[in-house]
């Protein structure tokens, strides 16, 4: 009876400690210290909200940088995240490297004599984890740089400058890998006024 | 595999003991010196912690033997539990809801209830879709903390039993609660929020947020207090993330810089307390033999993961495309993988959350190749002693050590001491209670869920990787580990099933290991002499290891064989 009663209190004062004075003190000084981070990282252009700059968005059009494939649904959805599962050893998983593989070539082929499937780089065949991996590699950026440019009638080297002006790297110079932000990339390509 | 992602992980291990040695020193004080913040400047501190004890109405500073410390740890966590239920079945009807999300299905909240109470975090829900912010914030973050400080009181306890002795007290569940809560737990989670915060993590009470993307259609970006639960559930190896796809989402973890924070909060407690442990128990020495204990799995896990899944899967290696490491990308195995953590981070998480039962992931473990992926299944199945849960990883490394110097004394031929303490029966049969019901229930519950139709109906990939996704969830659940091999769909009979792997595998070895604690503090200390195995030196190491994959590992061995040794020959 006796732990019956201290339990009943403890769980009451450690709710509202742990589960509102303390995320409502840190949501207070992360809306004061980091605005903008704090809620979602969001892009506005021209007065409206592109969208996140930490959330992947589907570009199907060719004049801008593709993202990495998802496996959320419908596609790149920021609000249902997901892995897509698909085991190490599943036909699903060949059949969708061949798929991306074969769609790859066909988009970049024009720009691109001599392109084959060995030179397209494996983040752009598979889903990332989130589904909305802002980030492509940096080698998935150069394949595409060569359409992106073509379309947008900008020279290799502005484009190319773009690319490497948009890419995070490592934190701290050392951790995690380097990669370039998408949406980043293709506002500041919209921004340069190509077509 | 370059040396510069073989460098971050030493960085890593580096940054860990450079921190973990003095957690755990402090928490040795927190927990022994009855004055703690009660004297001097500090006093204060010591004043709110008599307004909580009044609050709750018990006596803070009387001490209790292991079974009513057993007791009330079982009724506080069951009616934490009644009370966890009831708002998950009610979050329609209550506030700070703001997406007007419903009340979670039956079989879904029990299974997340008996998840988070037992620091598993196992998650058959997605959580920006299923949780309003009230159960998010008021329910499950609050467990992060609590589950997590129960294992760790629960630590203290049978670590005061082994260093005491002739005496039958063990401490107090409510002050060791209180000070694992509030001098541990707490300012760790403020740093770690802020620095994730800082890096792009989401904290807000805004809504869902509707953009119009560059090619005009809309996007909505899932929002919400996040920042303040993941600190704790990197730290308290909870691993229950805010979003679905956990620490894989960048609103989770930004980029390389919350990464390694993540990453290393994930270990720091579990490390901390092994040197706690030493410091208790005034034998720094051997504090320092367990860690090496732990540190080479951990390093053998990471030696074989890495080339795994930087050698790639036989599917992409067969398609062609490029997966080799350099020319601007990390290459390997990319699937369900982020650009920004690439291969070696991924690696890292993989084994560090698989070894501490944190189960938080930042790839997706179903994608992994054969023999990469058989390392988190291997780490869950050694019992989450590897460093393990807070608290709760070194109270089942105990188990082990106690086997290991049984066997040591059956080599020599004398009656085992560990610590002065001399091992007889009662401690054998606990610590094999400790050590094996849980893998032996892991093996019975996959058993029956790959013969029932209702267990086959979770599964998602056919064959063989179904087998292993099977094994997986009950390795994981029973462990109260809570990754997943995703590939296991929530049921009405999987997330009931789960609930009971999850509570038994939580209380039965907590409950072995306070009687082991009660056991060993009424023993009298017994002078070493020229027959007492050390538990100082580098043979201890070698035979703790040795005992844990014998145990443990022959255990597993019919079932992987069964599962991703089987899929790694077909392909």
């Amino acid at each position: 009876m006796r732990n019956i009663v201290a339990s009943i209190a403890a769980i009451v004062v450690l709710t509202a400690f742990f589960g509102f004075a303390y995320p409502a003190v840190m949501t207070g000084f992360a809306q004061v210290a980091f605005s903008n981070k704090a809620n979602g990282s969001l892009i506005r252009h021209d007065g409206r909200l592109v969208g996140s700059r930490l959330a992947a968005q589907n570009f199907t059009w060719p004049r801008y940088f593709h993202e990495r494939p998802s496996g959320t649904a419908p596609a790149y959805n920021a609000a249902a995240t997901t892995f897509l599962n698909y085991g190490p050893t599943s036909s699903d998983l060949a059949k969708l490297v061949s798929d991306n593989a074969k769609a790859i070539l066909k988009l970049e082929g024009p720009y691109n004599p001599g392109l084959t499937i060995h030179d397209i780089p494996v983040d752009a065949v598979v889903t990332s984890a989130s589904g909305i991996d802002p980030d492509i590699s940096p080698a998935n950026a150069a394949l595409q740089s060569r359409r992106v440019a073509a379309i947008r009638h900008l020279s290799l080297a502005t484009v190319q400058k773009l690319i490497k002006e948009n890419t995070d790297g490592r934190g701290l110079g050392f951790f995690g890998e380097p990669g370039v932000n998408v949406l980043e990339l293709n506002l500041a390509l919209d921004k340069l006024g190509g077509r | 595999m370059s040396a510069q992602g073989i460098g971050q992980i030493l960085v890593y291990v580096v940054v860990l003991i450079a921190l973990g040695y003095p957690l755990g020193i402090y928490m040795a004080r927190v927990y022994n010196d009855d004055d703690f913040a009660r004297r001097g400047r500090l006093r204060w501190l010591g004043a709110v912690e008599r307004g909580f004890f009044r609050a709750v109405h018990v006596d803070g500073d009387r001490e209790q033997d292991w079974k009513s410390y057993g007791k009330v740890t079982l009724v506080f966590s069951s009616l934490f539990a009644l009370f966890l239920y009831g708002m998950l079945r009610l979050q329609g009807h209550l506030f700070l809801n703001p997406d007007h999300l419903p009340a979670v299905p039956a079989h879904i909240a029990l299974n997340t209830t008996a998840s988070f109470i037992t620091n598993t975090n196992w998650q058959y829900y997605g959580g920006e879709y299923t949780m309003s912010y009230l159960s998010q914030m008021a329910g499950l973050a609050v467990q992060n903390f609590v589950s997590a400080a129960v294992g760790m009181a629960v630590l203290a306890a049978v670590v005061r039993g082994i260093a005491r002795r002739s005496r039958s007290d063990i401490g107090n569940f409510w002050r060791d609660l209180y000070r694992s809560l509030v001098y541990i737990l707490l300012p760790l989670a403020i740093v770690l929020g802020v620095i994730l915060i800082s890096q792009g993590v989401v904290q807000t009470f805004h809504s869902h947020a509707t953009a119009t993307t560059l090619q005009g259609a809309h996007q909505t970006i899932a929002r919400g207090p996040a920042a303040s639960q993941i600190s704790i559930k990197q730290l308290g190896t909870n691993g229950g993330g805010y979003y679905n796809s956990n620490s894989a989402v960048p609103f989770e973890n930004s980029n390389g810089i919350s990464n390694f924070f993540e990453l290393l909060a994930i270990l720091l407690i579990p490390a901390g307390q092994v040197f706690m442990f030493g410091k208790m128990v005034g034998s720094r020495k051997h504090g320092w033999m367990v860690f090496a204990a732990m540190l080479s799995v951990f390093v053998i896990g990471v030696a074989v993961n890495l080339p795994a899944e930087q050698h790639g899967s036989q599917v992409l290696r067969n398609s062609g495309v490029n997966i080799t490491q350099g020319h601007g990308q990390s290459g390997g195995n990319m699937a369900d993988k982020e650009v920004r953590f690439g291969q070696a981070a991924s690696t890292n998480w993989t084994v560090a959350t698989s070894d501490a039962s944190n189960g938080s992931v930042n790839s997706g473990f179903d994608a992994q190749t054969p023999a990469g992926g058989a390392v988190p299944l291997v780490n869950l199945f050694l019992g989450e002693v590897i460093f393990g849960g807070v608290g709760s990883g070194l109270y089942g490394m105990f188990f082990y050590i106690i086997i290991a110097v049984f066997i040591a004394g059956l080599m020599v031929g004398r009656t085992p001491e560990w610590l002065g303490k001399k091992i007889e029966a009662r401690e054998i049969k606990l610590a094999a209670l400790g050590a094996l019901f849980v893998p032996t229930m892991v093996l019975t519950m996959t058993a029956v869920a790959i013969v029932t139709k209702s267990g086959v109906a979770s599964i998602y990939n056919h064959g063989v990787h179904g087998f292993t996704e099977t094994l997986y969830a009950y390795d994981s659940q029973s462990n109260n580990n809570g990754s997943a091999f995703a590939g296991y769909g929530a049921t009405s009979f999987s997330a009931s099933f789960g609930a009971v792997a999850m509570l038994l595998g939580r209380f039965v070895p907590l409950l072995a290991a306070l009687a082991l604690g009660g056991s060993l503090a009424k023993k009298k200390i017994v002078p070493a002499s020229a027959g007492t195995f050390r538990t100082d030196g580098p043979t201890f190491v070698v035979l703790l290891v040795g005992v844990i994959a014998l145990t443990a590992g022959l255990m597993i061995l019919p079932a992987l064989t069964l599962g991703p040794i089987v899929e790694g020959l077909m392909h």
